[in-house]
């Protein structure tokens, strides 16, 4: 990338500068608070707790799996644990958690001071409690029991309470991701600094304009599918009810059109997530700047034709399957051209092993899985014998455990000290890491054989052959859960007593890394200016004005 | 120095090579093969695992090599090497996938046609598909009656003639687009059993038999809510849909008994919603027919005694006086009607005081809360 300089009297806002210390008081987070940073680690907590939430769920769900005979909940429970469990993981983590560094990080990264609309942020945000405590509320009156799919006939059949809240939870967080989307959208193409082109940008906000198209093209056709279910449900209409001459497949397109890319919004914002932290702890520039950032919006492209590869056994013609068989299949171009790129900018470089880059690394080894057994799956004549089986579950896994929740704690352990201001503790990532990785491929890893062998999906008994197969993967479900504890209890302790962070600890060149740790209310106490590019390391013409942006960082580490 | 690296380099290539295509033969990842689909299904997945297993270990290989030789040294501050890309080697890491997934894709379509994904038959309106296909008068009247009497007891029986123009599945191969199928059986999926009845004969059972090296065509309806027809070891799976007929269509290669498995969550006793493929020889074949034949008969006469109790049920679903099953006791039979519990997996849970009570309790997941249900699953 070419170094972008411009003269500080073309920058307009040489703007009044602000106490340079400002910072919220601690109450003020829990408030309707306008600024992107406060909004972001809103984002952030609150969905870590869904994620908990959503964990002790799936707790459950490998525990009544332990053994062959459903023995520890009713099935309607069962039914109820699996469907809140998918649907608080997509809804309230992932997707939030995205959204939360994406508020982070946006405005910092292009030099801007906030959002484009703070205001509609923070509503955005607002939404998100209500949603999930409208879920959670389901669960003691009546859970809903059709899968986070809900297909009809059998969600207009489980009971109308459960499945009503369900789908105005879903109503309330789908609207949130569409004025998180708007936001993003609008924030990256009119807020940047002058000097900083498009392909002047990091790389998370390349991945960010490609998620927030996915997410205002598909999101609206979810909350029509939402919509047209909840007058099925409560008014009697038969727009999907067969009985009364509705369709049922149409609701599938419908849902799948939205939630098949919502896969990929779940995982490009990690994608971004890895382009940032791999370049900084491998000191070296990104390889192949272009093509990641044009491959996330090919993804975003091919996401969209790609959806009916879920209904390869349902109402889907032979001609249909071959056309979204090939498109499945051409998506993993793109997504190969971001792992290749990433390797070749390990290749030769200086990794640093720290908890930010193990969980980077940890990203591309299980993702890669997941994304191999996700072309297997899009051959239709496979699909055929695999579909609803547990070796769906544990491609879903490697891409969205070993994807998106990887990517996410690479994301907290880097952006750590910036949120912070402080360092997170070291060992404690480490040994984060091992139990994830270990837990992770443990629970996971079996579930492709049961699959393959035949165990359905969504089932609460299974035959008994499968039951050493099951048992380790409760194992490690287990493994899983005490992993979070070492996580929490790290950032925890480290936000509250951690050592204090410098402006920039990785010596990293983008922008949110040249201002005060934690960032002053408004980001910059006077608007950067480009002099490198995002990646520019060990270059060597840029050494002397690096020295300057980042001495007091270099020297007091 | 240089020259060994790269003897390194090629025999790491030819490690990775030999080590994917013995993967890809000996993984021992999928049930037996019981039909010529499942054969052709498997050749597919091999030549899958092959090229996983390579770039599974390229780009693990590469990255365990990269944490090792590139990691940085204590004390160590300086940059890597300000390489930003290279143009040929972007080239080529996109062309080979792009190779790599159209030769897939090109195999997949293969594979797919090989089973009969193309037919026109599975892939239009059957019945007048089958009108026009079929002019022999007999076999047409055997459809026609099967239709009728399969369709008769669906809530949406209007549905059938519906303007869906789509019949969905796996029909008959190219060899034997042309002619009937040998076998046909009409299955019926509900919560949560799978009823199948043989229109030729006249019979209906909880448990599939079918002749083996027979043209076997299953026609899939569901009564309720959606199910999917899993055979694993014919690496066969359709969703069965209300208002939308599929099929399935398959020659079976191997005597035994497989399950039958509901794939599509369809309510919270989908995990019981198991069955039995039995592919016996023919004469073991015309043998279980004949003695369902003799077995409905005995039904027929005494379901005048049964059939007003049998009534005196709420029924939510109409014309359940048609499932029969194979349960020769009538309340057992009551129950599985009432509740659509498969009758084989209620032997199990209630083998002697059937009741009355809610279907919770009359259910195979929460009468007997211990292992006994499963033995129904002959595993």
């Amino acid at each position: 990338m070419t170094q972008t300089e411009i003269s500080t009297t073309s920058a307009p806002e040489a703007v009044p500068a602000h106490a340079p210390t400002a910072q919220w008081k601690w109450w003020q987070y829990f408030t309707f608070n306008t600024d992107h940073k406060v909004i972001g680690i809103q984002y952030l907590v609150t969905s870590f707790i869904f994620y908990l939430i959503g964990g002790a769920l799936a707790t459950a769900i490998r525990t009544e799996l332990a053994t062959p005979a459903p023995n520890l909940v009713t099935p309607e429970t069962y039914n109820g644990l699996l469907t809140l469990h998918g649907t608080v993981m997509i809804f309230l983590w992932i997707v939030p958690a995205g959204a939360g560094l994406a508020n982070f990080l946006i405005p910092l990264m292009i030099g801007a001071r906030d959002m484009a609309f703070p205001k509609l942020n923070a509503v955005a945000f607002w939404m998100i409690p209500p949603s999930g405590l409208l879920l959670v509320l389901s669960f003691f009156l009546e859970s809903p029991q059709a899968g986070w799919t809900s297909y009809p006939p059998l969600s207009l059949m489980t009971g109308k309470v459960g499945e009503g809240l369900w789908i105005f939870s879903l109503l309330i967080s789908g609207t949130s991701s569409i004025l998180g989307g708007l936001n993003f959208l609008t924030t990256i193409l009119r807020m940047r600094v002058p000097s900083m082109k498009l392909n002047d940008m990091p790389l998370f906000c390349w991945a960010m304009l490609a998620t927030s198209g996915l997410i205002l093209i598909g999101t609206p056709v979810l909350a029509g599918a939402l919509i047209l279910l909840a007058f099925d449900l409560l008014a009697g209409t038969a727009f999907f009810n067969p009985t009364g001459g509705g369709d049922p497949v149409v609701y599938q397109h419908m849902f799948w059109f939205y939630s098949h890319p919502a896969v990929y919004i779940m995982v490009l914002p990690l994608f971004g997530v890895i382009s940032e932290v791999i370049p900084v702890h491998a000191r070296k520039p990104i390889f192949g700047y272009q093509a990641i950032a044009y491959s996330s919006l090919a993804i975003s492209f091919l996401g969209l034709i790609v959806w009916a590869h879920h209904m390869f056994t349902s109402g889907t013609p032979a001609w249909l399957r071959m056309f979204f068989m090939i498109t499945t299949m051409i998506i993993a171009v793109p997504t190969g051209i971001k792992i290749f790129g990433w390797l070749a900018t390990l290749w030769g470089g200086k990794i640093a092993l720290n908890s930010p880059m193990l969980f980077a690394l940890g990203f591309i080894a299980v993702f890669v899985i997941g994304g191999i057994s996700g072309v297997m799956l899009a051959s239709v004549p496979f699909d055929i014998h695999v579909h609803d089986t547990y070796f769906v579950v544990a491609h879903l896994h490697y891409v969205l455990f070993g994807g998106s929740v990887f990517g996410i704690y690479a994301a907290i352990y880097h952006w750590f000290p910036k949120i912070t201001g402080r360092m997170m503790n070291e060992p404690l990532g480490i040994v984060h890491f091992v139990l994830t990785f270990v837990g992770m491929n443990l629970t996971f890893m079996p579930m492709h054989e049961l699959g393959l062998l035949g165990m359905n999906r969504r089932v609460a008994l299974y035959d008994p052959r499968f039951t050493t197969l099951n048992q380790v993967a409760t194992v490690g479900a287990y493994v899983l859960a005490v992993s979070t504890l070492p996580f929490l209890f790290n950032a925890v302790w480290s936000w509250m007593k951690g050592e204090k962070a410098s402006e920039n600890p990785w010596r990293a060149l983008t922008l949110e890394w040249q201002t005060s740790s934690p960032p002053e209310i408004e980001n910059f106490e006077v608007l950067p200016v480009l002099t490198t590019g995002p990646y520019d390391y060990g270059m060597n013409h840029h050494s002397e004005s690096m020295a300057e942006t980042t001495a007091a960082a270099t020297g007091s580490s | 120095m240089n020259i060994p690296s790269q003897i390194l380099t090629l025999l790491a290539g030819i490690a990775l090579t030999l080590i994917s295509l013995w993967y890809g033969q000996n993984h021992g990842l999928m049930p037996v093969q019981a039909s010529d689909d499942a054969v052709a299904v498997d050749g597919l997945f091999n030549a899958m695992m092959t090229v996983s297993m390579g770039i599974f270990l390229l780009v693990q290989g590469v990255l365990i090599f990269s944490i090792f030789k590139f990691r940085r040294r204590a004390g160590d501050e300086t940059d890597g090497p300000p390489i930003e890309g290279n143009v040929l080697l972007e080239i080529v890491w996109t062309a080979i996938p792009v190779v790599i997934v159209l030769v897939i894709s090109v195999y997949s379509f293969d594979v797919y046609k090989s089973m009969g994904g193309f037919d026109p038959e599975a892939s239009d309106d059957p019945g007048l598909v089958q009108v026009a296909m079929m002019p022999d008068s007999e076999s047409n009247a055997a459809f026609n009656t099967a239709s009728d009497t399969a369709s008769a007891p669906l809530i949406n029986a209007p549905r059938h003639h519906h303007h869906h123009s789509v019949a969905l599945g796996i029909g008959a191969s190219p060899e034997t687009a042309n002619k009937p199928a040998d076998v046909t059986v009409n299955v019926l999926g509900m919560q949560y059993a799978w009823i199948f009845s043989y229109p030729e004969s006249g019979i209906t059972s909880g448990e599939l038999h079918i002749p083996v090296d027979k043209d076997v065509k299953l026609t899939l309806k569901a009564q309720d809510v959606i199910h999917a027809f899993w055979l694993p070891e014919f690496r066969l799976k359709q969703d069965t849909i209300p208002g939308q007929d599929s099929e399935l269509r398959f020659v079976p290669r191997r005597v035994g008994d497989y399950p039958i498995v509901c794939a599509e969550l369809c309510g919270a006793y989908h995990g019981g919603m198991v069955s039995r493929l039995y592919v016996q020889t023919q004469e073991d074949y015309d043998q279980w027919v004949q003695s369902q034949v003799a077995l409905k008969d005995s039904q027929e006469s005494a379901k005048t005694s049964t059939v007003a109790s049998l009534d005196a049920i709420a029924d939510p679903t109409p014309n359940m006086g048609d499932r029969a099953t194979t349960s020769p006791d009538p309340i057992r039979q009551q129950i599985s009607q009432k509740f659509g519990i498969d009758d084989s997996l209620l032997n199990q849970v209630q083998p002697a005081t059937p009741t009355t009570a809610t279907p919770t309790t009359a259910t195979p997941a929460t009468a007997t809360p211990t292992t006994a249900p499963l033995s129904a699953m002959h595993s």
